[in-house]
């Protein structure tokens, strides 16, 4: 669909004489395709989250706006474009309006490598997983700018405490992805999941421990419960994001939720194989996309109950937690493995 | 190869237009704005701090916890080995018994490093 876009407004632009820009189409269409499609995906998750939230407190969650209250999101969306943007007087300007951008766009930059299908990414870059973690990691710039500007002391709290919170559970993050890289011996997505299929197992099954690392850690840089001391309600008020209202708030918003869908996406891409179909199903005429979607919403689910069922930590339990426990178990893991792929063939 | 590169910087870059598009539709749209409802208020109270309703005292750019500074330090230490430890894991089967030895070492180097950390107390929240 992208490259029937892409081709139309090729010949557009050559009719009116400016064939020399057409090498800009094909980003410029696939970034707006990403965007839309990757807005409408957030409106559904957050959709799915209250419903899963609701779920697990009995309650029925919305059901007034269209079916099922599928189009809650969207008047939620519509609300907070029409709220009044309220700009606090004694803000420092610049960062104040920064923040929001970058944490969007870190994030959505970070799709670019995410292997939908076989084959079927926006750009296969033979460094995929270095390249998504550094991009995604980002964010704490964002964060860190937005307690900082808003001249706010719970908002400056809650960046502090959200940076050094994202600096510690990104080592292990990127720790537990190692073994994974030693295993396959490539950077790339595709490549990853082209081995695992040559291998005929996930790398869950013998990775089970990076794993579990890899989802906790993702869900800490997420500043996601029960990791979300940043913006912990009930002490800081909304965090670094209090005195952002409207649309900038929504931004934020937007920027978590793909944050998200991001590290969920690597995790199905690198652990749970990707657009790889589940073992002795693969006769189904089931396209790969829908495989990986399929996966990807697992993930989030898991991500999503882990808010309802785990009490949130302290800042303390939480920082001991990454650095004493983490750390150590994803370099023995490295050690581990290593000693394995040596002594033991090819295997794990 | 660069022509991939290209593509994250026009995501950058179509990324930067996304948001001031939203922001411009929120100014259009909010009350105040270019079509939204007009209407008056004392606007030094709405545009204040907000601290629940209690008058904000002073600046909040104060100093804050030592202990933010030394997970930093201990972040730029380790996310430097995994800088390392990236390219190590690529070629790890072509570098064999040797390699892995000699990042056998390079870790326990570091995990002393934490380990002295840890006994300093710089790892203890306060």
């Amino acid at each position: 669909m992208v490259h029937l876009i892409a081709n139309l407004l090729q010949q557009a632009l050559g009719a009116v004489g400016l064939s020399g820009f057409a090498f800009i189409i094909n980003p410029i269409v696939s970034a707006v395709v990403m965007f839309g499609g990757i807005s409408v995906f957030v409106m559904f998750l957050v959709w799915m989250e209250r419903k899963v939230s609701a779920h697990m407190q009995s309650r029925i969650g919305p059901n007034r706006v269209g079916v099922f209250g599928l189009l809650q999101t969207v008047a939620d969306a519509l609300k907070l474009t029409t709220k009044e943007d309220i700009k606090p007087v004694h803000r420092d300007k610049i960062p104040y309006y920064i923040a929001p951008i970058i944490a969007f766009v870190a994030t959505f930059a970070g799709m670019i490598v995410i292997p939908f299908d076989k084959g079927v990414s926006v750009q296969n870059l033979n460094i995929g997983i270095l390249y998504v973690i550094s991009i995604t990691s980002f964010t704490v710039i964002a964060i860190l700018s937005a307690g900082w500007s808003s001249n706010n002391k719970f908002a400056l709290l809650g960046g502090f405490r959200s940076a050094a919170q994202i600096v510690s559970y990104e080592v292990p993050l990127v720790m537990s992805l190692v073994p994974v890289i030693m295993t396959a011996g490539t950077l790339n997505l595709n490549n990853v999941v082209e081995y695992q299929q040559k291998a005929g197992y996930w790398f869950v099954v013998p990775q089970f421990i990076a794993f579990l690392i890899f989802i906790t850690s993702a869900t800490a840089e997420a500043n996601r419960a029960p990791f979300d001391i940043p913006e912990a309600e009930s002490e800081l008020i909304g965090g670094f994001h209090t005195e952002y209202s409207g649309v900038k708030f929504a931004m934020f918003f937007l920027g978590e939720y793909i944050a998200i869908i991001v590290s969920s996406a690597v995790a199905v891409t690198v652990f749970l194989g990707g657009w790889l179909p589940l073992p002795f199903l693969g006769s189904l005429p089931i396209p790969g996309f829908a495989w990986f979607v399929a996966k990807l919403l697992f993930v989030i689910y898991l991500i999503m109950a882990f808010r309802w069922t785990f009490p949130r930590l302290r800042v303390d339990q939480l920082m001991d937690f990454g650095w004493k426990v983490l750390i150590p178990i994803s370099i023995l893991n490295i050690l581990i493995t290593g000693f394995c792929i040596l002594f033991f063939g090819k295997g794990v | 190869m660069l022509e991939q590169y290209g593509y994250v910087l026009v995501f950058l870059t179509a990324g930067i237009f996304f948001i001031l598009g939203a922001f411009i539709t929120g100014w259009v749209l909010s009350p105040n704005g270019l079509l939204g409802l007009k209407y008056k208020y004392k606007k030094e109270i709405l545009v204040d701090t907000y601290e629940c309703g209690v008058e904000t005292y002073g600046s909040s750019w104060f100093r804050f916890n030592v202990s933010f500074y030394l997970y930093a330090l201990l972040f730029v230490i380790f996310d430097i080995e995994t800088v390392f430890l990236y390219p190590w894991a690529v070629s790890f089967r072509q570098l064999g018994l040797f390699g892995f030895g000699e990042m056998i070492v390079f870790i326990f180097i570091l995990l002393v490093g934490l380990a002295y950390a840890w006994r300093k107390e710089a790892l203890k929240w306060e």
